[in-house]
């Protein structure tokens, strides 16, 4: 059974065809890094998985199950809602701006989901979220509000916030672009570590050391398209196709 | 000091109607202009667009204006004219304009709250209702203390208004105490006790907002 299988996605913001018919198919334990220019419709991609956006056309299975999939009138056609809910949930999704609840504490951030949306009882969940912290690093941040803590930290908890609902399958949309130089390093040990536990993981990133050396495989998108992809070996060294040339090696000298 | 004293216990007693007025509208007009405010962002556009309406009209108009139609003038219309005694007519009046108010304070602040917050709470799968509860509105109380405070303390001096129904608030007994007796201290008193009152509402929004300090943005 594939953890993630998309066919077909299209998706348009008004005349912007920013998904031009993506497919692709993820196995549980895989990571894949997906690069590209800005404006090429990763994040866009990765926010149609869990509904964040939704797609015009084509299908999505997570874990075996329908999401969505055309319908006979050509248009896209979501499961109930409630469904919907249920399947998206075994996704966590780290955004590039942390999205962290201000008004709750690293700990209540963490256990706020498990309580309220899994009814998991607070004596329970807490022990889990203070392992979780602990795995990342910031136990001792347990009762600090976000605004006291560096980006680093932030996105950290952001991790541990998503992985306390359990999912199947992490979504990472440049966790480490909003943060200082300095900073990005502790962020990207917390996922090496998870990549290491095999967890299934989808990391929309700029960092192509940290793709080359976690990813098991690198998508490379342009323009709305997939145009190339494989073993980030072959996408670094030998890429084949002009525009992943042209992408790498600007990169590679800034 | 003596005639204070004398003065005083009618004085009190106007007192409690006004602050019986003050409690009612605020405990009434609170929750209406938080529904109000939520109908207002809704997905439907015919709610949005009554709600829009309605809070025109309740805050275009003067608030004596609403409270004279609907004691005097609602009984006027034909078949559906309704007679309210006047301390029901004035809640009533004030409830709708307070709303108003309340329901265009509350709308600034829920849409004040970053698209980020209802990202974050949709992915960890959180319904709508959920994520307002827990999670936008919690913030947008701390966003909205500083104008609920101002209306709050606008709204015990528009109390006052309700003595043009013959309601024997604060203000109306003290000028019946001026007519009587021709002293203006019951004016310097009546004043005190205003000041009293917003005081201890000044004081109590300030308790509020430290409380919600404890976090940053
Ligand atoms: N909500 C939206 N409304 C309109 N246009 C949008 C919206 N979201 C994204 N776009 C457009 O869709 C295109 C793809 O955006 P997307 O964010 O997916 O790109 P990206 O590959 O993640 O880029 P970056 O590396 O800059 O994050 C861009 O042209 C963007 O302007
Ligand atoms: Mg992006």
């Amino acid at each position: 059974m594939k953890m993630i299988k998309i066919e077909d996605v299209h998706k348009s913001f008004q005349k912007l065809e920013v998904l031009k018919g993506i497919s692709l198919e993820v196995n549980k334990g895989e990571v894949i890094a997906i690069i590209g220019p800005s404006g090429s419709g990763k994040s866009t991609l990765l926010r149609c998985l869990n509904r964040l956006e939704t797609i015009d056309r084509g299908s999505i299975e997570i874990e075996g199950e329908l999401l969505v999939s055309t319908g006979l009138d050509g248009k896209s056609q979501y499961v109930p809602e409630q469904d919907a809910r249920r399947i998206c949930r075994k996704m966590g999704m780290v955004f590039q701006s942390f999205n962290l609840f201000p008004h709750l504490t690293v700990l209540e951030n963490v256990i706020e989901a498990p309580m309220i949306v899994k009814g998991v009882k607070r004596e329970e969940i807490v022990p889990q979220a203070e392992a979780l912290l602990k795995k990342v690093g910031l136990v001792d941040k347990r009762d600090s509000y976000p605004s006291r803590l560096s980006g680093g930290q932030k996105q950290r908890v952001a991790i541990a916030r998503a992985l306390a609902m359990a999912p199947d399958i992490m979504l990472f949309d440049e966790p480490t672009s909003a943060l200082d130089p300095e900073l990005t390093g502790e962020v990207l040990k917390a996922m090496r570590q998870l990549a290491e536990e095999h967890m299934t993981m989808l990391v929309v990133t700029h960092e192509m050391a940290f793709a080359r050396e976690v990813a098991n495989h690198v998508i490379f998108m342009d323009n709305g398209e997939i145009v190339e992809q494989g073993l980030p070996e072959d996408i670094f060294n030998r890429p084949t196709h002009p525009r992943t040339k042209a992408f790498l090696s600007n990169v590679m000298q800034s | 000091m003596e005639y204070i004293l004398g003065i005083l216990g009618p004085m009190l007693e106007g007192t409690v109607v006004t602050l019986e007025m003050f409690f009612v509208t605020i405990a009434l007009s609170l929750p209406l202009g938080l529904l109000l405010s939520l109908a207002r962002i809704s997905r439907f556009k015919a709610l949005r667009d009554i709600v829009g309406v309605y809070i025109w009209l309740f805050r275009g108009t003067p608030l004596m204006l609403q409270l004279l139609f609907v004691y005097f003038g609602l009984p006027l219309i034909p078949y559906i004219g309704i007679k309210l005694d006047d301390f029901p007519a004035a809640v009533f009046a004030f409830v709708l304009n307070y709303a108003a108010y309340f329901a265009e304070i509350f709308r600034a602040g829920i849409q004040s709250i970053d698209r980020g917050q209802y990202e974050g709470a949709k992915v960890l799968g959180m319904t709508y209702v959920q994520t307002m509860r827990r999670i936008v509105l919690p913030q947008v109380i701390k966003r909205v203390l500083p104008p609920v405070s101002n209306e709050t303390i606008t709204l015990v001096k528009d109390t006052s208004l309700i003595y043009v129904l013959a309601m024997n608030d604060l203000l109306r007994t003290t000028r019946a105490i001026v007519q009587r007796d021709f002293s203006t201290t019951p004016f310097i008193v009546a004043g005190v006790v205003y000041l009293l009152m917003t005081l201890v509402l000044t004081w109590g929004f300030q308790k509020l907002e430290k409380k919600y300090a404890v976090y940053d943005e």
